[in-house]
């Protein structure tokens, strides 16, 4: 299982991006892209807890909820308060697909954190699935809604006559590059905070091998603790804000004009 | 210690495209510094701009980033 990823670990001397690695669950041979491999268990298992609470949180259905119904509850409404105040109210017939977003980067962020689990987010692939899907739903969707007029969105009217040319190059340039810095963002942010981690983790044992150790060995421990702190933090804001930009371009998509 | 000079200058500019991070990090944290002084002028109406702050953060960050693709660019693709 995850342990093939981490194998080198017993050793002592590791590499802080062998957790990244992408390895065949079943025998090693090369990975096509049918193969079982350790993000797909990982995803799976995102898919099963996603499954698990809201499908037998919502089961009771009860006045005063139990715990797991309040999370889903407090989750379900979460979404759906953002999506309206950053949307508009004639946004809510997309909320399954904003929530599927947010429900899935928050599971497969946080899975990502138990020690020996592989992170999804982390790899560029995964999210940049997402973000060219957000990317193409939104373009999409822009021109089915407005048609023509969905191009006011790179003529900034409030601007001077003169200036409006070169605010279209970049307005362009920066809607093009949304997808890249969407995906990237989240990416980025998963992977640098376990390797940070893993990098304290590979100081943490030299107090087996010198005398430095009796200062390296304790500064490193709590800093790994203050860091998984700060990446749970960071799991749940990366994934907040991944939705919250998807809110962002389909206000953009449905109502175009500056 | 002889090496190829491509190699070199592969990891100096490695290096400086991080300082393009560092510009992202002020960018951040000048969002996030005023949005308090903003919240504590005016607390009543915080609660309401948080969605703001972080549209603003991501703005602010996308840029890092682009420095951050260019340095993983540098050490894994040129």
């Amino acid at each position: 299982m995850a342990t093939e990823a981490h194998g080198s670990e017993s050793s002592l001397v590791f590499h802080p991006m062998d957790q990244f690695k992408v390895t065949p669950l079943f025998g090693d041979g090369p990975v096509h892209w049918y193969t079982i491999t350790n993000v797909t268990l990982w995803m799976a298992i995102a898919v099963v807890g996603v499954i698990l609470l809201l499908v037998v949180g919502s089961r009771g259905r009860a006045v005063v909820p139990s715990k797991g119904q309040s999370i889903a509850e407090l989750t379900y409404g979460f979404v759906y308060k953002m999506l309206e105040e950053v949307t508009g109210k004639d946004a809510v017939k997309y909320f399954p697909y904003v929530m599927t977003l947010f429900i899935f980067i928050v599971f497969s962020n946080m899975l990502g954190l138990l020690p020996l689990s592989f992170t999804t987010t982390s790899h560029i692939a995964v999210t940049g699935v997402l973000a060219v899907l957000v990317f193409l739903f939104v373009t999409i969707l822009g021109f089915v809604k407005n048609g023509s007029k969905f191009l006011a969105l790179f003529w900034v009217s409030s601007a001077p006559m003169a200036v409006r040319p070169l605010l279209a190059v970049i307005e362009l340039i920066s809607y093009f590059v949304r997808p890249v810095s969407h995906s990237i963002r989240l990416a980025g942010n998963m992977m640098a905070g376990h390797a940070v981690i893993k990098v304290f983790a590979g100081f943490a044992p030299i107090i087996l091998f010198s005398g430095i150790g009796v200062v390296v060995t304790p500064v490193s421990i709590l800093a790994i603790t203050g860091m998984y702190a700060l990446e749970i933090l960071v799991a749940f804001i990366q994934a907040y804000v991944f939705t919250i930009l998807t809110c962002v371009y389909l206000k953009d998509a449905l109502h175009p004009a500056h | 210690m002889e090496g190829n000079i491509a190699e070199l200058g592969k990891y100096i500019g490695v290096g400086l495209t991080a300082i393009g991070m560092g510009g992202a990090a002020m960018g951040v944290g000048n969002v996030a510094g005023n949005y308090l002084s903003g919240a504590l002028r005016n607390p009543s109406a915080a609660a309401s701009q948080t969605a703001t702050l972080f549209i603003g953060m991501a703005f602010a960050e996308a840029l890092g980033i682009f420095s951050f693709l260019v340095a993983l660019l540098l050490m894994f693709a040129v």
